[in-house]
């Protein structure tokens, strides 16, 4: 075939794009070809993609999703922490002359892409799984206000998944840091794919986050039950009322910020250029307008997590409900106060930057204040160390060091030595991962027996915590020491054998909490084994405190048969208190949405125009673009949209649950 | 999607609460005054009444704001009470997270520009 017709077929894509010249990357290849050929096979052996089709993919259960969330994010976090590992044992190597085992245009995507996928792919799934499966139930309601566009969110977040894995084997991933930075992101500077790579894959995962954020907050705003006024809402319900405003007030300057950056790649535009009046400063300032949000974004829901850990595990009302509330609202409308702390040393000068040193200073307050609502309900609590407790208490040691050394860099003048040093590594790792994924692992503990209907199992739980947290310290406490040291951050090879030793001790660290991970699907996978012995009957295996404990483990498909009535903050509690008695009689048939493909075509078809976009295959751009709008427009004539669930199918539902309940006792 | 709405929601919440529905008049009121507001910025363009340039921007501007409240009250139906008050406070969140998004950026910028643009520097160097 001529070189031109070649090209009109595969863009820039070509045999050369494979990396068969990286050894790591054609065995990593081969390992995940093997697995993912063994997974197919299983699934076509077992006749599962029925099922999983009709159960799994195409649902509109918030429940189903908010699960298929923490699968997405908890197989990404594997991902993301084998380039973590690869980190840790390139920069333990690389002293004294050698040049480690990873060369730098290898090095540079292995940074990148850990931070992108921590963000966006293991970060943002997890905290908005939970939130998609816990939110409805805590606020009495049958779904979410939009079902369909909740499938259609997830699929999208798992079409920028894709985008994300596919450039580890076609092409390559951008090697630029996590942020892509103008001008090392423009074209001059990265004429490859991997820039493109992530655009799209933040992109398309970026619609479905905006759309999720709106379906949260409407659902939250709508949906509550009777008598669930918004200050006897769940602080859960709270946080992620909250987190969701930012998402969507944040989101759009993402996709904006982006959009110009591939405008200044596809089209030759002058945004973020050095000359002709472009600006990268302008790039970096829009992009923490959008990125300081972004952590509270993360964190908040988080926050929610330990809220109700706390009060449930202390036997106890959470202490300060109110200024918990008003907590976090200060920090949602203070987020947006703060994001040029991340570039004081680019020189808007002492007015600009003492400014913003102040309001970073000022939103450690409310932090601080939900620090000790929460020691204050533990006080005189009758405290009950289950797993989600422990992973809570971790947290508040973890995150009170973080937010410390957090405000320590908020002081402009330290800033200017601490900037992109290895303190700022161990900074923001000790907040993300003593905040946001202690509070995952936390929120995965305490609502797995909800969703599974069994308990996780304490031993091997135990030993993943262990390992974590002792690892945590292990990989991070060192980088505080380097980075006070001047290390800079993102570095291959040191010339200063000196500094190797706090290099192992990272790197040791690092391998704890690669054990930590590995006990942890441990526990997933004995836990799934003991199951009967760890079964909930009751629905509410904890003593817990809030609505979604007052249904069946799992709850059933239209979570609740009568749609409870709230009389106080803590709903099921207090029907406990109360002695609720369950409705026996008088079920009537529940309408219900239906299932729909389209989510995934859609995304499908997004993720297929990404990928043409990257490789400047424009046909395939175009012809998926055109799909995409037929499919969408043509879903708009499909009115099979819900159905009723008949009133016999939930008197046998509810009956099971009333046999099962009469044998727990 | 309303039928998504309805299928989710237990809840007997009828979809016209709080809504303030315009009629024709209202509809044909809201374009009158967008013709309007949209005719006299181009008439203050073409002919050049305003003796400068900087004025004619900053009318424009304000006709502009004028514009965007016509197209939420006559098209969007807003008002103080339209959805239990959602509607006003996330107006009102919108135009603070703007405003601090927009004049922030404009400060920091302005600092950025007289700082370290090189040419700048060229000139007020020595």
């Amino acid at each position: 075939m001529s070189p031109d017709l070649l090209k009109l077929i595969f863009g820039r894509l070509g045999l050369e794009s494979l990396p068969l010249h990286e050894p790591i990357v054609v065995g990593t290849f081969a390992v995940v070809a093997l697995g993912g050929a063994t997974l197919l096979a299983g699934l076509t052996y077992f006749r599962l993609w029925g099922y999983l089709w009709r159960e799994w993919f195409t649902t509109v259960d918030h429940k189903r999703i908010g699960i298929m969330y923490m699968i997405l994010g908890i197989v990404m976090l594997l991902r993301g922490f084998a380039d973590a590992l690869m980190m840790r044992g390139q920069q333990m190597l690389a002293f004294g002359g050698s040049e480690g085992y990873l060369n730098a245009h290898h090095y540079d995507q292995v940074f990148t892409a850990h931070g992108v996928i921590m963000i966006f792919f293991v970060a943002m799934p997890l905290v908005t799984g939970l939130m998609n499966y816990v939110v409805p139930l805590q606020i009495g309601a049958r779904d979410v206000s939009f079902p369909f566009l909740n499938n259609f969110s997830f699929w999208m977040t798992v079409g920028g998944a894709v985008l994300v894995m596919a450039s580890l084997f076609i092409g390559e991933f951008a090697r630029t840091g996590w942020l892509a930075y103008p001008p090392l992101s423009n074209i001059g500077y990265s004429p490859d794919v991997g820039v493109d790579y992530y655009i799209w894959a933040l992109q398309v995962a970026g619609v479905g986050t905006t759309l999720s954020g709106i379906n949260l907050i409407c659902t939250i705003v709508k949906l509550r039950c009777p008598g669930m006024t918004m200050m006897k809402m769940p602080v859960f319900t709270w946080t992620s009322l909250c987190t969701n405003i930012l998402i969507v007030a944040s989101f759009p300057v993402l996709t904006v910020v982006l959009a110009l950056l591939s405008l200044d790649r596809y089209v030759g535009t002058n945004f973020f250029t050095n000359d002709f009046g472009g600006s990268p400063m302008m790039y970096v300032n829009l992009i923490w307008i959008w990125g300081h949000p972004e952590v509270y974004i993360l964190v908040l829901p988080a926050f929610g997590i330990f809220s109700e850990v706390t009060s449930t595990f202390s036997g106890k009302r959470l202490f300060g409900y109110t200024s918990m509330v008003y907590a976090t609202v200060v920090i949602t409308i203070l987020s947006y106060l703060v994001w040029l702390h991340h570039f004081f040393t680019m020189g808007s000068g002492a007015s600009v930057n003492s400014f913003f040193g102040i309001t970073t200073m000022i939103i450690s307050i409310p932090t601080g204040a939900k620090m000790f609502n929460w020691l204050f309900t533990m006080y005189r609590g009758r405290i009950r160390y289950e797993l989600p407790m422990m992973w809570t208490i971790a947290f508040m040691l973890t995150f009170v060091l973080g937010g410390m050394t957090g405000v320590l860099l908020a002081v402009p003048p330290a800033d200017f030595v601490l900037h992109n040093s290895l303190f700022l590594i161990a900074h923001f790792h000790n907040v993300i991962i003593g905040g946001v994924v202690f509070g995952a692992f936390a929120g995965i503990n305490y609502w797995f027996p909800k969703a599974f209907g069994f308990k996780l199992d304490v031993f091997w739980g135990k030993l993943s915590f262990w390992f974590w947290v002792v690892g945590f310290y292990l990989a991070f406490m060192p980088l505080y020491v380097l980075g006070l040291m001047g290390v800079t951050r993102r570095l291959r090879v040191f010339d200063d054998p000196s500094l190797q030793i706090w290099f192992v001790i990272a790197a040791i660290g690092a391998f704890l909490v690669f054990l930590g991970i590995l006990s942890m699907l441990m526990q997933f996978a004995v836990s799934l084994l003991k199951r009967e012995q760890l079964k909930d009957v009751t629905g509410d295996p904890w003593d817990a405190r809030t609505l979604e404990w007052a249904t069946s483990s799992p709850p059933p498909d239209y979570n609740f048969a009568f749609t409870p009535v709230v009389h106080d903050n803590d709903a099921w509690w207090d029907m406990k208190k109360r002695g609720y008695q369950r409705p026996l009689t008088g079920f009537k048939p529940i309408h219900m949405p239906s299932s729909t493909g389209t989510g995934v075509i859609l995304a499908g078809l997004a993720t297929a125009m990404g990928f043409g976009l990257i490789w400047y295959i424009w046909w395939l751009a175009a012809a998926s673009f055109l799909a995409m709008l037929v499919v969408g427009i043509g879903h708009t004539f499909n009115y099979h949209r819900d159905f009723d669930i008949p009133a016999e199918d939930v008197i046998r539902t509810e009956d099971a649950r009333t046999k099962l309940l009469a044998g727990a006792k | 999607m309303s039928t998504d709405t309805h299928a989710a929601g237990a809840h007997d919440h009828h979809h016209d609460d709080g809504h303030a529905h315009s009629t024709f008049s209202g509809y044909m009121l809201g374009f009158v005054l967008s013709v309007v507001l949209t005719a006299i910025p181009f008439w203050l363009v073409m002919s050049g009444v305003l003796p400068s340039k900087q004025i004619t921007a900053l009318v424009i501007m304000a006709f502009a704001v004028v514009q965007i409240v016509v197209h939420m009250v006559y098209f969007l139906h807003m008002n103080a009470k339209s959805e239990n008050g959602w509607t006003m406070m996330a107006l009102i969140f919108t135009i603070v997270m703007v405003v601090i998004a927009l004049s922030g950026s404009l400060w920091v910028m302005s600092h950025l520009n007289s700082n370290m643009m090189p040419i700048h520097q060229m000139s007020g160097m020595k």
